[in-house]
């Protein structure tokens, strides 16, 4: 197929649909309100449903309600909004049931800004929801790459039974881009029959099937999460993804740096690299499984001797770094939050500062 | 090779969508392209900008602080933006607006009264692709054919604009050339 040059949040709904999703339910909210846009004229074409919910709580549960029936089904929304759903979430991850999300990232704490940030990386990887709930999270630089995570995330979140976010800043909704829709990465939908309540008249005979996240008697509750933690230490051994950039060579740092803050710290190495400075980079793709190898690796190489994390927070993905590093090269943490995404010349500023 | 083109104006002069047509004639040329656009909490009728970066390579930081060229379709914008441009751009100022020019010896200023070029071939809507025909015949980053294609592609849903919208064009191109 031909590219087509498409805004991100187009591409997202877009993307879904041709992995086999056809029920979206969103309420609007900035910088991710053309997702809702596109798909309230699209599918409709395609005899899907979008349901704009009266509220982020309400679609958090719609949400439940169509994946515990076993339907293919997604939201988009940007950080404030996915607080509001983040109690539903863990309902969703308690009762294994899968479902995509989509946080395109505005700027908090609060209301915060409308501009993109990547400032809902803890809450993502490590506190979506009360319990010990995690999300696979997938963070894309690119809205090729964006298209291509979303096409992956619906059987990723099958093969779990658990929901999977995509994280993505607002530039990443906003930016157009040429795209194409890989046909190798539609998929045709699992049959849940083993565990959705998805009726009883295509299998009769067989025990109903319960979608629940109450388990009272201690046993089972713990019984229940031994086996989510056996589904998470499986994404961590099968999910993780990552890319490297300028780490043939001797280089003096590691950058780790992903989403739109990757692609500006690349300019920054190649400009550095002009100047005769090697800067490697690590680029997390999932940050939950996060990279450790890689980045634990490429930090141990022996020219390298400060790894920074440079990140549109104040200092979020820098605990997953260091835990990955260990302490064996000095780590620290350069970022802006709040929509004013760091140059090429600040990052080099800070490389030149730290490093060089 | 990397350039990157900042159109700038009010909001309401169709600066977005000529900056996704050049976007779109450069996808079709093969290039890697990115328009961002500026989303910022605007007020109505305050600025509105995007920024197009064509490369050869795969295009890594799309925020520009510094472009290559500006279209500035409005006074405030050409106050704001023309001390960012790179030495050896293209400023482009409508000069149906704005009274004064870049006050850049460094750059290219092509001054084009794209309102009162628009006005005379039937609507002043057109002004925008005016603009963007003499940008794109002056800097050559696309070709003017590749150019067409792409603005017919845009008003495929609205045929009866075709015909304005070719006449814009071709008066973009005389204007640039004078």
């Amino acid at each position: 197929m031909a590219k087509v040059l498409m805004k991100g949040n187009e591409a997202i709904g877009e993307a879904a649909i041709r992995a086999g999703c056809l029920n979206y339910f969103a309420y609007p909210i900035t910088p991710q309100s053309e997702v809702a846009e596109y798909l309230v004229r699209r599918m409709p074409e395609v005899g899907g449903v979008f349901l704009q919910g009266e509220s982020e709580v309400a679609v958090g549960y719609m949400i439940f309600g169509a994946a515990g029936a076993g339907e293919r089904v997604f939201t988009t929304s940007s950080s404030p909004g996915i607080s509001l759903m983040s109690e539903a979430i863990s309902y969703i991850a308690a009762a294994q049931c899968p479902a995509v999300f989509v946080n395109i990232m505005r700027g908090g704490p609060g209301l915060g800004g409308i501009l993109p940030s990547q400032a809902d990386y803890l809450q993502a990887t490590k506190g979506i929801g009360h319990g010990d709930c995690r999300l696979l999270v997938m963070a894309p630089a690119s809205v090729q790459e964006a298209v291509e995570m979303v096409m992956k995330a619906f059987p990723l979140a099958e093969k779990y039974r658990n929901p999977v976010m995509i994280l993505g800043d607002g530039l990443i909704g906003q930016m157009m881009e040429p795209v194409e829709f890989p046909d190798d990465l539609k998929t045709e939908p699992t049959n849940k029959d083993a565990w959705a309540t998805n009726g009883m008249d295509h299998r009769k005979g067989i025990t109903r099937n319960l979608v629940k996240s109450l388990f009272l008697d201690p046993v089972q509750l713990n019984d229940n999460n031994l086996a989510l933690k056996a589904k998470y230490d499986r994404m961590r051994a099968e999910e993780v993804m990552s890319e490297s950039y300028h780490i043939d060579c001797d280089y003096q740092g590691l950058i780790v740096s992903y989403g739109t803050m990757s692609r500006v710290c690349r300019t920054a190495i190649d400009m550095l690299a002009a100047e005769g400075i090697d800067v490697g980079m690590v680029r997390p793709q999932t940050v939950f499984p996060f990279p450790e190898k890689a980045v634990a690796e490429a930090a141990m190489k022996p020219s390298c001797t400060h790894v920074l994390s440079i990140e549109m927070s104040m200092g979020q993905m820098i605990e997953d770094v260091e835990r990955s590093v260990k302490g064996r090269v000095p780590v620290s943490w350069y970022g802006k939050c709040g929509g004013d995404i760091p140059t090429p010349e600040e990052v080099i500023d800070v490389v030149k500062q730290r490093i060089a | 090779m990397q350039s990157e083109i900042m159109f700038a104006g009010f909001g309401g002069q169709g600066i977005l969508l000529i900056g996704k047509v050049l976007a779109h004639a450069a996808m079709e040329e093969g290039y890697e392209v990115a328009w961002v656009p500026s989303y910022g909490p605007e007020m109505r009728g305050g600025t509105a900008y995007c920024t197009v970066v064509i490369s050869d390579r795969p295009i890594g930081s799309p925020i520009i602080k510094n472009p290559l060229h500006l279209v500035a379709m409005n006074g405030p914008s050409l106050q704001k933006f023309a001390p960012t441009v790179k030495k050896g751009g293209i400023i482009f100022i409508n000069s149906s607006l704005i009274a004064f020019g870049s006050n850049r010896d460094d750059v290219d200023e092509l001054q084009v009264p794209v309102v009162d070029i628009a006005k005379d071939l039937g609507s002043v809507k057109a002004a925008n692709i005016v603009a963007l025909s003499a940008f794109v015949s002056r800097s050559g980053i696309v070709p003017m054919e590749t150019l067409k294609t792409c603005i017919k592609e845009e008003f495929s849903k609205k045929p009866k604009l075709i015909p304005l919208n070719m006449a814009a064009v071709a008066a973009g191109e005389k204007a640039a050339r004078k």
